[in-house]
């Protein structure tokens, strides 16, 4: 296996003068430069992977984090009784008569009162001001007033959301040349936005709605939040935990200490290490088929989702569950057996205890990797539609159409509107950072309770 | 009954037997439990298993099977003129089960009695406008035998549940009594607890091949009506890709795998290199806190989403690779996606799969033959050239096919990076697409299954399904069969 290195004994160089052995010859120099070469190839291919590790996160980091900033206007805005509540009554059933479309002009006035009151001077028409805000204003404003309609007649101070426009002009995306041909905006409204920060009025703060927050239809990305897609994951690792966990602890199981030495076991053991490596587009094809074509069951559901990534990680626990198994020393089970324990009682009183940190440290690590999985959600259907509801009930929260973390940046990432982008990246982060928790706590168990035999 | 209140009143029953059991037994020896063939809790623990397990298997397949029969008498039902081919039936069904579902909603808020909605005829009642009336919306007007389908829907659902409950809690109530029945200080409860758990560990166990067998089955029954449906020499060698919607969609696979080959190609050139020369420093060279520090740190490549490498293939790389190679500069480059694009951030994902595995590899090469190298007065690169790769040669070739088989499935990142345009060429800037990409975008959606244009993706499926076989099975034997050579 070894060819000779050497293509011959290096023969006396010619004239018989011997060299020192403190002298490097030329045939040692060429030697010692492949050695120097070949070990700057490592280092070079190390750093080139830790490079692309670098741009990853930072082109995570410096797109994403903005999305935890949103630009907000503070307004006092009049809540004129004539108009909001025609009838007089103040009854919320009769107030819900007057739509969001109704305060819209007097959220413009609003604006447009503040802007004189700082005076700021703008050509801008009252009925201009509408670019300013987002639409959601007008309903962040109504469900204030349908929540105090006592307050009726006075003139409250508002945090309302500026429109993504504005909101990309302040964080760069939208530039005074890329609304050239924009319909909805022009240069008026952006020196009006950036005379309204001079005064303080309008400026970033940190968003919670996007954590906590619904998604929102196309036209309004300033409003779309990731609170919803969190639960529909919540639900789904649920589903993954209750039914994977035991599946794969009693299959590892079986066939670390009862399986016999036959065919059946060996199928067993070929099927499960060829599903760990199917691609999961394919568990995707399987939930489609079986789950909604084949038992009806609703589309959409993370109840679906969590059977189909359950499937997905179960080898990988059976896997990491199997190696702390057998991990645990034949000693333990001999000196159980001794004292006149079943088989089984040895398993269940002495093996798993000791086996448990390093099985749950396997689980973690793969709802970590189910939490990730994108493309079987894809098939089953948990994108194309708004998740702009949270679940009532934990039926519901189960059963009821969802979408999921990754799925809802799929789904940003796949809308026209660049301002989706951002909350896409910010999405990113969101869902790493649960990973990332995960690993550590998956980390921490090993560390503190990983026994050395 | 309720599925949910029938496991409650199941497990509420196992519960009182498990207590019942032990007690029982207890009593048989007058209290003192060394008379006892096994340990009290065994007693319990077998009146509660003989309640529960019975009980939910026949729940479970009931479950499973109610709906297929149900299914198939009312498919007996639809008149032939309303539905031609299997498409056209699941659409009708899917509107018979909407209108039961209105037709349940309506008599729980109300608005119908349960007769009334046994009984009401289309033809005298406009069922549409009186469940529209109750937020229930229903697409086009119900025909009479579709009503009527959906009431024999709901009885049969209702009768079956009921039935259901029924002999669930015969199981169970048969289980608990015959149990507890047995009782005794001579009854061997623990060896029976203990089949009893073996049983079940084994049916764990085999979740395994039902896994298998049941992708297996999904992919086989959809791929055959597609092939029933579309010519199966088209499928496998025509040229083009371009489906559509409305009829005369051209179907080949080719110019798919020809995108996906492509892109796993430059990534495993990405790879390849830079993940073996890294497990060749991280085993050999590095000194212990380097790699302590870099290997979990490349490993991390492994851990993150591909949705996430997705979105750097289409927001960063692609639009860098466009401002280097686009029409701006040398004019190679169209559009954002391409298959470099695409493979570029494929092989930054398959680095640590390459890197790991191959560390493991090098690592489990005996030092002897290290020493023996030294020996003789190699260098450390020529010992890794020429003694460690060798040996270590089958056991990263199989490592290799590993990585091109997570290629080939990789979706996220070609849904995102790779273009959906079908293209058979050889410039690598180009926008292709691949098999997995175009299994996402022919069955996202809701789709029937009835058209060639959605069953293709099963097809695809198929394909792609027993091309990774092929290459885990082959990787896995090769790695199995060196690793051994040195054990």
């Amino acid at each position: 296996m070894t060819d000779a290195t050497a293509p011959a004994p290096a023969a006396p160089a010619a004239g018989g003068k011997r060299r020192s052995l403190l002298e490097v010859d030329e045939r040692t120099r060429r030697r010692n430069a492949a050695e120097a070469r070949f070990r700057l190839y490592g280092i070079v291919a190390i750093s080139v992977g830790l490079l692309f590790l670098l741009l990853l996160l930072g082109s995570i980091l410096f797109n994403g984090l903005s999305a935890f900033q949103q630009t907000f206007v503070q307004v006092p805005v009049y809540l004129d009784p004539e108009r909001l509540d025609p009838e007089g009554n103040r009854d919320p059933e009769e107030m819900r008569g007057v739509t969001t479309f109704g305060y819209k002009p007097l959220l413009n006035e609003a604006v447009y009162e503040k802007v004189q009151s700082l005076g700021i001077e703008t050509p801008l028409p009252e009925p201009a001001m509408a670019p300013l805000l987002s639409d959601g204003a007008a309903t962040t404003v109504r469900s204030f007033v349908l929540e105090n309609p006592d307050r009726l007649g006075e003139t409250v101070e508002f945090d309302l959301l500026a429109s993504s426009r504005v909101d990309g002009y302040f964080k760069g995306r939208v530039t005074r040349d890329s609304i050239a041909r924009d319909r909805f905006i022009d240069a008026a409204h952006l020196d009006l936005a950036d005379a309204m920060n001079e005064a303080g009025t309008m400026g970033k703060q940190f968003n919670l709605s996007f954590i906590t927050g619904t998604d929102a239809s196309d036209n309004r990305p300033e409003q779309a939040g990731m609170g919803v897609s969190m639960i529909g994951s919540f639900f789904m690792m649920l589903v993954v935990l209750i039914l994977a966990l035991p599946i794969g602890v009693a299959a590892s199981i079986y066939l670390e200490e009862f399986a016999p030495q036959n065919r059946i076991t060996d199928f067993i053991e070929v099927n499960i290490s060829n599903l760990a490596a199917v691609p999961s587009i394919v568990f995707g094809i399987l939930g489609l088929a079986v789950f909604i074509q084949f038992m009806h069951l609703p589309q959409s559901a993370p109840l679906v989702g969590g059977l189909v990534l359950t499937l997905m990680t179960l080898p990988t626990i059976i896997i990491s569950t199997r190696a702390s198994l057998k991990a645990v020393p034949p000693s333990i089970r001999d000196a159980a057996l001794g004292v006149g324990a079943s088989k089984m009682q040895s398993v269940f009183h002495h093996v798993l205890p000791l086996a448990m940190p390093g099985i749950l440290t396997g689980t973690i690590i793969g709802l970590a990797q189910a939490l990730g999985e994108t493309a079987p959600l894809l098939l089953i259907g948990m994108v194309g539609f708004i998740a702009s509801n949270y679940p009532d009930g934990v039926a519901a929260g189960f059963l009821d159409p969802n979408s999921a973390m990754p799925a809802q940046i799929y789904e940003w990432a796949k809308r026209a509107d660049p301002a989706f982008y951002e909350r896409a990246w910010g999405g990113i982060i969101v869902l790493l950072a649960f990973l990332m928790t995960m690993n550590i706590i998956a980390i921490i168990l090993r560390r503190r309770f990983e026994r050395r035999w | 009954m309720d599925v949910f209140w029938l496991v409650l009143t199941v497990l509420g029953l196992a519960v009182l037997g498990y207590w019942l059991g032990r007690t029982r037994a207890l009593r048989s020896v007058a209290g003192d439990s060394r008379y006892l063939h096994s340990l009290p809790s065994y007693y319990g623990t077998n009146v509660a298993l003989m309640t529960l397990v019975p009980a939910f298997f026949v729940m479970i397949a009931w479950l499973l099977i109610q709906p297929l029969i149900i299914n198939d008498t009312v498919a007996d039902m639809i008149p032939e003129r309303a539905a031609q081919g299997a498409g056209e039936l699941s659409l009708v069904m899917s509107d018979v089960r909407r209108v039961a579902a209105g037709l349940d909603a309506a008599v729980e808020q109300g608005a119908l009695t349960e007769e009334e909605a046994a009984s009401i005829r289309a033809e005298f009642t406009d069922i549409r406008a009186r469940l529209g009336e109750i937020g229930v919306a229903l697409g086009q007007e119900v025909s009479a035998s579709t009503l009527r389908a959906a009431q024999v829907y709901r009885s049969m659902t209702a009768s079956g549940s009921f039935w259901m409950s029924v002999v669930v809690l015969l199981l169970a109530g048969g289980g608990f009594a015959t149990a507890l029945m047995r009782t005794d200080k001579d009854f061997r409860a623990r060896n029976v607890v203990e089949s009893g758990v073996l049983a079940i560990l084994f049916l764990a166990a085999s979740i395994a091949i039902l896994t298998t067998l049941g992708i297996v089955l999904s992919l086989i029954f959809n791929t055959v009506e597609f092939f029933r449906l579309y010519p199966i020499d088209d499928f496998f060698f025509g040229l083009t890709w371009s489906p559509s919607f409305g009829g005369g969609s051209e179907l080949g696979v080719i110019p798919l795998l020809w995108g996906t080959f492509y892109i796993s190609l430059i990534a495993l050139a990405v790879a390849v290199p830079i993940g073996l020369f890294s497990a060749v420093y991280l085993s050999e060279y590095a000194p212990k806190p380097v790699r302590a520090f870099a290997k979990p740190l490349l490993e991390v490549l492994a851990g993150i989403p591909t949705i996430v490498y997705g979105l750097f293939a289409l927001l960063t790389v692609g639009p860098f690779l466009q401002s280097v190679f686009g029409d701006d500069t040398v004019g190679w480059m169209q559009s954002a996606s391409s298959v470099m694009t695409a493979g570029l951030v494929m092989g930054i994902m398959l680095i640590p799969f390459v890197s790991s595995l191959s560390d493991d590899i090098i690592n489990a090469v005996p030092q002897a033959m290290r020493d023996g190298s030294y020996g003789l007065g190699a260098t450390q690169s020529e010992t890794v050239r020429q003694v460690i790769l060798p040996a270590a040669l089958p056991g990263i070739v199989g490592a290799i096919l590993l990585a091109a088989s997570r290629a080939i499935g990789e979706t996220m990142i070609v849904v995102f990076g790779a273009g959906a345009a079908a293209r058979l060429s050889l410039n690598p800037f180009e926008a292709m697409t691949t098999v997995t990409a175009k299994i996402v975008s022919q069955l996202t959606g809701d789709a029937d299954f009835s058209s060639p244009e959605v069953l293709v993706a099963f097809a695809l499926g198929m394909t792609l399904f027993v091309i990774t076989l092929c290459l885990n099975v082959l990787a896995l034997y090769i790695v199995r069969k060196y690793r051994e050579q040195y054990e």
